[in-house]
């Protein structure tokens, strides 16, 4: 069986980076909800490794092999995990800048999990109010639990009110995974499309 | 006797005033058109076969009226094609790009074709009472009124954006009846190389700016396009391409005198490195050789192609640093590459278009009782 293409974007600055630990636990916890059902090919892009050739292609308009190897990635996976580190009250400036270098179309109707990392608790809202509008400007299809990890949630196992970070990992990426199972595995990109000259022409009759 | 001039050579100008980032001066608008016509000049001197000359309507750029800067190096050149790179076919009145054009042929002895465009920038649109977001239509339509203003005596005609026109004639009508060649150029629309295909007129990639991979897709399409509207086969499509070139005798002079001119250019300047926009994009800075060289990958990734032509004089370069630079294209480089591009080229891959040989091809049309050429119309009206 075509294994199912999942990718995460981590855009965390700091080596070893709590945002891509948490990138891991949840590719960790999705593919535990395929396989061994469905295969999972796994790929974790590390947007701190393309920060120049993201800036680069703002400027020139197109990207280096390398970025355009990671925007092929993330245009062909079956799901997405986005994590970012929350920076003024958003998402950090570079997630947003690989975000603006995706096609506009590349994330339609595509599973995405978002998910972020704070100081605080204080800033878990962002990915309410910044991460998901913005995936819904796309057009994907954002599971409707949310990850946030603060530093504290990293030694406590959550209280009456809310569960811990491993339950809302568990429970986001069981959701990803739901979406993903249902997707044909291995659809190939659509092929440029020529409108006939004729009817470019005559759509333009008065 | 045929000159052997399979493919055209030449060089096209943006028109940007841009301060040289070595000294900090600034040329003054007419410092920079009158250089511009200098560089034209100078491309005849040296044997080039086109000048080309961009078309904007803001600054940092000066070339706001393309045929009245052609008409006057026309009447100063012999043997040179005069074109554009590129006639906003979206924002110009087609009525008037038919006129203008019709005049130069006349005066230039039909030293004359243009490359058709849509323009990239933004504002030009509303200053000319247009839409951005009706790009594609307007060069859809204008076309095909440009294309019959240059075929039909009288044109009766009614589209979308422009007011109707009832009984008209354009003049001077094209010299020997026959209209400039039309390039259409397209960084990234495979509309234009449908629209281009359609029609049986050339194609140009500018890919100066942008990997090759790009264009290999874009010119692929117009040329299997080009076979499907019965104009030939895929191989006798007319395609030009771009290309942009710095060279000294040692590559390291090369590179030590353009890496301020590039690290401060407008288009790609304080992005990547000279060296990474190198590898990924036809700019190449170095020998005369090297400039040879990555010329002929051209045709293994596009095919045998019609026109060549090189950006030579942005980002600041002094004039005396440019007509040096044509020294070594037009003495060391062209030559070159006119005979390595000759002795691969299969024989029924077409010239470059002249004037001459758009007659020649009428009059064998007319003389085998044919129609003129298997061109479209464009729509009924």
């Amino acid at each position: 069986m075509t294994p199912l293409k999942l990718v995460a974007i981590s855009a965390g600055l700091s080596l070893p980076s709590s945002t891509r630990l948490l990138a891991d636990r949840l590719t960790q916890a999705t593919r535990d909800h395929l396989e061994p059902g469905r295969p999972v090919e796994v790929r974790v892009i590390e947007l701190r490794d393309l920060a120049v050739d993201i800036a680069n292609n703002l400027v020139t308009g197109f990207p280096s092999p390398a970025l355009a190897d990671a925007l092929r990635a993330v245009t062909e996976a079956d799901g997405l995990i986005a994590v970012t580190p929350i920076f003024t009250a958003s998402y950090s400036g570079l997630f947003k800048s690989f975000v603006d270098v995706v096609d506009n179309d590349a994330l339609t109707g595509k599973p995405v999990l978002i998910a972020a990392t704070g100081g605080t608790a204080r800033h878990s809202l962002a990915l309410e109010h910044a991460m998901r509008p913005l995936f819904a400007y796309l057009r994907a299809i954002v599971v409707p639990t949310a990850v946030y990890a603060a530093a504290e949630d990293w030694g406590s196992t959550g209280d009456a009110r809310t569960g811990g970070l491993a339950e809302r990992i568990g429970r986001a990426a069981g959701e990803l995974a739901g979406l993903m199972a249902g997707r044909p595995a291995g659809a190939p990109p659509a092929e440029e499309e020529v409108i006939p000259f004729e009817q470019q022409l005559a759509a333009l009759r008065p | 006797m045929k000159v052997m001039r399979e493919m055209q050579f030449g060089i096209f100008s943006v028109g940007d005033v841009t301060t040289d980032p070595t000294t900090g001066r600034t040329p003054t608008e007419h410092e920079r058109i009158k250089a511009i016509v200098a560089i034209a000049l100078k491309a005849e001197e040296v044997g080039l076969d086109v000048f080309a000359t961009g078309e904007h309507h803001n600054p940092p750029f000066v070339p706001s009226s393309p045929t009245t800067m052609l008409g006057y190096i026309a009447a100063r050149t012999e043997k040179l094609i005069l074109s554009t790179a590129t006639t906003l076919i979206t924002t110009n009145d087609p009525v008037k790009i038919a006129e203008d054009f019709a005049m130069l042929q006349h005066l230039a002895g039909g030293r004359v074709d243009l490359m058709l465009g849509r323009g990239n920038t933004g504002p030009v649109y509303p200053w000319f009472g247009q839409d951005i977001r009706n790009g594609i239509p307007l060069a859809i339509e204008n076309y095909a009124l440009l294309h019959r203003l240059w075929r039909e005596d009288v044109v009766d005609w009614e589209g979308r954006f422009r007011t109707p026109l009832q009984g008209f004639t354009s003049t001077p009508r094209p010299l020997d009846g026959v209209p400039p060649f039309v390039w259409h150029g397209s960084i990234r629309s495979p509309e234009i190389a449908e629209q281009a295909a359609y029609y049986g007129d050339g194609f140009f990639a500018n890919n100066i700016f942008w990997p090759k991979e790009h264009f290999m897709r874009l010119i692929a399409l117009y040329r299997q396009r080009y076979a499907h509207y019965g104009h030939g086969t895929p191989e006798q499509a007319m395609v030009g391409l771009g290309g942009q070139v710095f060279m000294r005798k040692n590559s390291q002079d090369a590179v030590r005198e353009f890496r301020p001119y590039f690290d401060n250019a407008p288009v790609y300047g304080h992005g990547p490195s000279l060296e990474e926009f190198t590898e990924q994009t036809p700019l190449t800075v170095g020998s005369p050789q090297e400039v040879i060289d990555k010329t002929l990958t051209f045709r293994e990734s596009f095919g045998d192609y019609q026109r060549q032509l090189f950006l030579m004089d942005h980002a600041g370069l002094p004039l005396k640093t440019v007509l040096e630079q044509l020294d070594i294209l037009g003495e060391e480089v062209v030559p070159v590459l006119r005979k390595e591009f000759a002795a691969l080229r299969p024989s029924q891959v077409p010239d470059g278009p002249t004037h001459a040989a758009l007659v020649a091809r009428r009059d064998a049309a007319a003389l085998a009782g044919e129609n003129e050429t298997p061109v479209p119309t464009g729509p009924a009206s």
